[in-house]
């Protein structure tokens, strides 16, 4: 286009540079935010769907209840983004959590258990009896969580094993600890007010997101209002340094461990309300390894320090949407995994440091 | 004399920036072969970032490098050692959990039908170590070895490669001076076998023993190039600075510092301290611990410096980590103001008000992907607990302080502090003690390997500190700055207390004889 150049574009051009020389300013900053990758990987696979799958954001509103896929993804991912949120802090101080499993169908048994449930018809109206109150029942179970990561945590804490061997005690045990609990079986839950927590609606969105955000806003409280974070950080860059300031570092690393547990255990109780059961076996299988993935998507080294939260919860979303995809496109199962494993290496190879270089140097050779 | 061989490593027109701070601006370097060239300058001065621009770990913006007139661009440390140029680094880079032999060989391991000789490698490394004259088992991890043998094996690493150039990046920070005899020896004998040695240290005495050549650099750029014999010390340390320093005045500008710092930072402890008769603040009774430290009395009293010097191994930061807390004493007792305490981890002792600067300030001290601020607050903010977090704009309000108070040289307080020179990053960790307003601080050697002007300040600092009304240990390993800072000297031997002078019966000789072991 060859506009004829005029003295009023001109004198716009000259006003216009140092508002460029601020955006381009706010640009870097923005291109240099450490979420950018993991969101940037999120709106592509949202992309695609948006492309590849009819209706994928079409909301609906039946029985004042939202339905859609993207709801559906962000319901789904819940017990992963809680136990990303645990395993994230866990990392920060670098140290490692692969009992998440275990203490997920430890929970979910517990409570299961104690609240068993039948359906009783009284004059004609159904109403359901549990064991024991339900309230008692998830505290027991939340009970056990917490019990399963002061064991992590004293090992690790005190006891000063490394972190990976002392929660694969807790990951082999753990389960079948439940397997005992449950003499094999799987239990069947038949207590109505016990599903809410998997299944439940409130407000029009489900249950299980507010609980997830009821946890994600407290942890951000406290990075916000104490200093937890800076210790966690300062433990996982150099503990022998944050010790000599006089940091409490085996307090702070009991801590991580408990709260992780309790994050699985949270999550074990949304898992066996939504499937109605508590399935020993196969209850939060290897959601360990999906968490520290959604830690790893969410650009928290494994080398411990420098942590997001915010990421972590963006990453177990992208492994969710990343499933859900897949299934919608039709991808044979037999190819699924190799799939997954295809994009979650791209987006683990995007924020690789020496990836870049390398990239950088091919491109320099280029030109 | 006039140079008839030409160089063999030439950097010319060598232009590096950071982020926010131009690293090099146009400098040049020329090294010959047969010679001991010294790379000199303070702080900052961009000694780190040459030698990184020459061993491959960065790239420079623009500039040449040749070797032996050819252009090189080494883009590794590894390309670079192929081509012959091998550094041994300031701050030991070696596997401690490794064998000596394996530091020595690793990357490069000799193999007889495709597998590792160890045979081969063990006799070779006792070889090259006996060339030192450090005769160790080579098998043995060498974690087990004290610094200075480690600072060796990095420097008979080196010497295995088949080098041209050798460059030693402050290989003498961590040495006592018969080995650094023994390093100097061992170096002019590889410069008449003609190899080109890039020298770099703090140390004047050093640089006058070995040199043949100076190059100094200031401010990123290159003031000169000198031969030895034509530059007296005076000139040098002027060229270095680039100012003669005002020393008087400089202490005056701090002292007024530290007055300004305490009144803000409510430390009321130096205000009640009485200035006149120094009072006893921490006693230690036949403190001890099984193969660290043999039973010793010690004395620290409010606004006195005690001194506490010996040969490396010889106990002192024993005392120093015992004092603190950081190790546990199983034996004697500590009594804090009149107070008996038992101390088992740091946190007691800072809540008693003490604070302790460790000497290994990579693995002990600082947080280095941690901001400047984030480092200034943390043991005030461990101090008042997890719960109360200083808010933010107190933060910045006490690392903006410290960093103008103490003349920290940084792009700004969020800058994280791995990326400061040594003198910066020393100066953000006492601003760390200093937050937390200590009424005793031990500083274990807070002036090795940063430079002379960056000294100067430290001390200048930790004496007016002590005129307040503090008081300090204070542990190094230079002696005429350990006789002239301290009130009282305790002297260390083989991890005892081996004697306690007042100021001025000792000098420079006698505190020698002293720490040998022979009667003063």
């Amino acid at each position: 286009m060859n506009a004829p150049f005029s003295p009023a574009t001109a004198a716009t051009a000259q006003a216009s540079a140092p508002v460029a020389a601020a955006r381009t300013g706010i640009a870097t900053a923005l291109l240099r935010h450490p979420l950018l990758r993991p969101l940037a990987a999120l709106a592509i696979l949202l992309l695609i769907d948006l492309v590849c799958i009819p209706g994928f954001f079409r909301l609906e509103i039946k029985d004042g209840h939202l339905y859609g896929s993207v709801i559906d993804i962000a319901n789904r991912a819940a017990p992963l983004m809680l136990a990303a949120l645990g395993m994230t802090l866990v990392i920060a101080t670098r140290g490692i959590d692969i009992s998440v499993g275990a203490v997920v169908a430890i929970s979910g048994t517990v409570a299961a258990m104690l609240i068993g449930g039948t359906m009783v018809v009284n004059h004609g109206v159904p109403e359901y009896v549990s064991r024991i109150p339900m309230a008692w029942a998830l505290a027991a179970a939340m009970g056990a969580a917490l019990l399963c990561g002061a064991w992590n945590g004293l090992l690790v804490a005190t006891l000063g094993l490394q972190p990976i061997i002392a929660t694969l005690i807790l990951m082999v045990a753990g389960r079948g600890l439940a397997q005992l609990l449950t003499d094999g079986q799987i239990v069947t839950v038949y207590y109505k007010p016990y599903f809410f927590i998997g299944s439940g609606y409130l407000f029009g969105l489900p249950f299980a997101l507010y609980l997830v955000a009821a946890v994600f806003l407290v942890v951000a409280v406290m990075m916000r209002k104490t200093a937890l974070g800076l210790f966690i950080q300062a433990v996982g860059i150099n503990p022998v340094a944050a010790r000599l300031a006089g940091l409490k570092t085996a307090a702070l690393i009991f801590f991580v461990y408990v709260f992780c547990s309790a994050c699985a255990g949270l999550a074990g109780l949304m898992i066996s309300a939504n499937i109605k059961s508590a399935d020993a076996n196969n209850a939060g299988l290897l959601l360990e390894l999906d968490a520290i993935l959604a830690v790893t998507l969410g650009g928290t080294s494994l080398a411990g320090g420098k942590f997001s939260l915010a990421g972590s919860v963006i990453g177990a979303l992208i492994i969710q949407t990343l499933t859900y995809t897949i299934y919608s496109l039709g991808v044979p199962p037999e190819v699924n995994m190799v799939v997954k494993s295809v994009v979650v290496f791209l987006v683990c190879l995007s924020q690789s440091a020496e990836f870049k270089k390398v990239w950088q140097r091919m491109r320099a050779r280029k030109s | 004399m006039t140079q008839a061989v030409s160089p063999v490593l030439e950097l010319s027109g060598i232009h590096m920036a950071f982020p926010g701070v131009k690293a090099l601006t146009d400098v040049g370097l020329r090294l010959y072969p047969g010679e001991v060239h010294t790379l000199m300058g303070q702080n900052g001065a961009g000694k780190s970032t040459l030698i990184k621009v020459l061993t491959g770990v960065y790239r420079p913006d623009s500039g040449n490098i040749t070797l032996d007139g050819k252009p090189i661009a080494p883009d590794s440390t590894l390309a670079a050692q192929n081509l012959g140029i091998s550094t041994v680094y300031q701050e030991v880079n070696l596997c401690p959990n490794l064998s000596v032999a394996e530091n020595i060989f690793i990357g490069r391991y000799p193999t007889k039908r495709g597998r590792i000789d160890w045979a081969t490698m063990e006799r070779q490394a006792a070889a090259l170590l006996s060339q030192l004259q450090v005769q160790i088992d080579v098998t043995a991890p060498l974690s087990r070895y004290p610094l200075a043998i480690q600072q060796m094996v990095a420097i008979s690493r080196a010497l295995n490669i088949s080098a041209r150039v050798l460059i030693l990046d402050e290989p003498t920070s961590s040495l006592d001076d018969s080995e650094v005899q023994l390093l100097f020896n061992v170096l002019r004998d590889l410069r008449s076998k003609g190899m080109a040695i890039l020298f770099v240290t703090h140390f004047l005495d050093q640089t006058y023993a070995i040199s043949d050549r100076i190059t100094v650099l200031r401010n990123g750029e290159r003031e000169g190039e000198y031969a030895c014999s034509e530059l007296s010390r005076l000139a040098l340390v002027n060229k270095m600075v680039g100012v003669t320093v005002d020393a008087s005045a400089a202490a005056e500008t701090l002292a007024m510092a530290v007055t300004e710092s305490t009144t803000q930072d409510n430390a009321a402890s130096f205000d009640s301290a009485p200035l006149g008769a120094p009072k006893d603040f921490l006693q230690a009774r036949g403190l001890g611990r099984k193969g660290a430290l043999s039973p010793l009395n010690l004395t620290l009293r409010a606004g006195e410096l005690l001194g506490l010097c010996g040969l490396l191994g010889s106990g002192r930061t024993e005392t120093a980590r015992l004092l603190f807390g950081a190790d546990k004493a199983d034996s004697g007792s500590i009594t804090v103001a009149g107070r008996e305490r038992n101390f088992s981890s740091p946190r007691d002792a800072i809540a008693a008000g003490i604070g302790f600067c460790s000497e290994d300030r990579k693995h002990e001290g600082a947080i280095l992907e941690l901001s400047v601020r984030e480092n200034v607050v943390l043991a005030l903010q461990a101090r008042m607990g997890m719960l109360r977090a200083i808010p933010f704009k107190r933060q910045q309000a006490l690392a903006n302080d410290y960093v103008k108070w103490l003349g920290v040289k940084t792009a700004s307080i969020e800058t994280p502090i791995g990326s400061l020179s040594g003198g910066n990053q020393q100066k953000v960790l006492l601003a760390r003690w200093l937050a937390t307003a200590p009424e005793m601080l031990i500083l274990d050697e807070p002036t090795r390997g940063i430079d002379v002007r960056a000294k100067q300040e430290i001390m200048d600092y930790v004496t007016a500190l002590c005129r307040k009304g503090m008081a300090i240990l204070f542990i190094s390993s230079e002696l005429p700055e350990v006789l002239r800072c301290s009130d009282r000297l305790v002297v260390m031997r083989d991890r005892k207390a081996c004697g306690e002078y007042a100021r001025g019966e000792l000098d420079e000789t006698s505190v020698l004889q002293v720490i040998a072991g022979e009667s003063a």
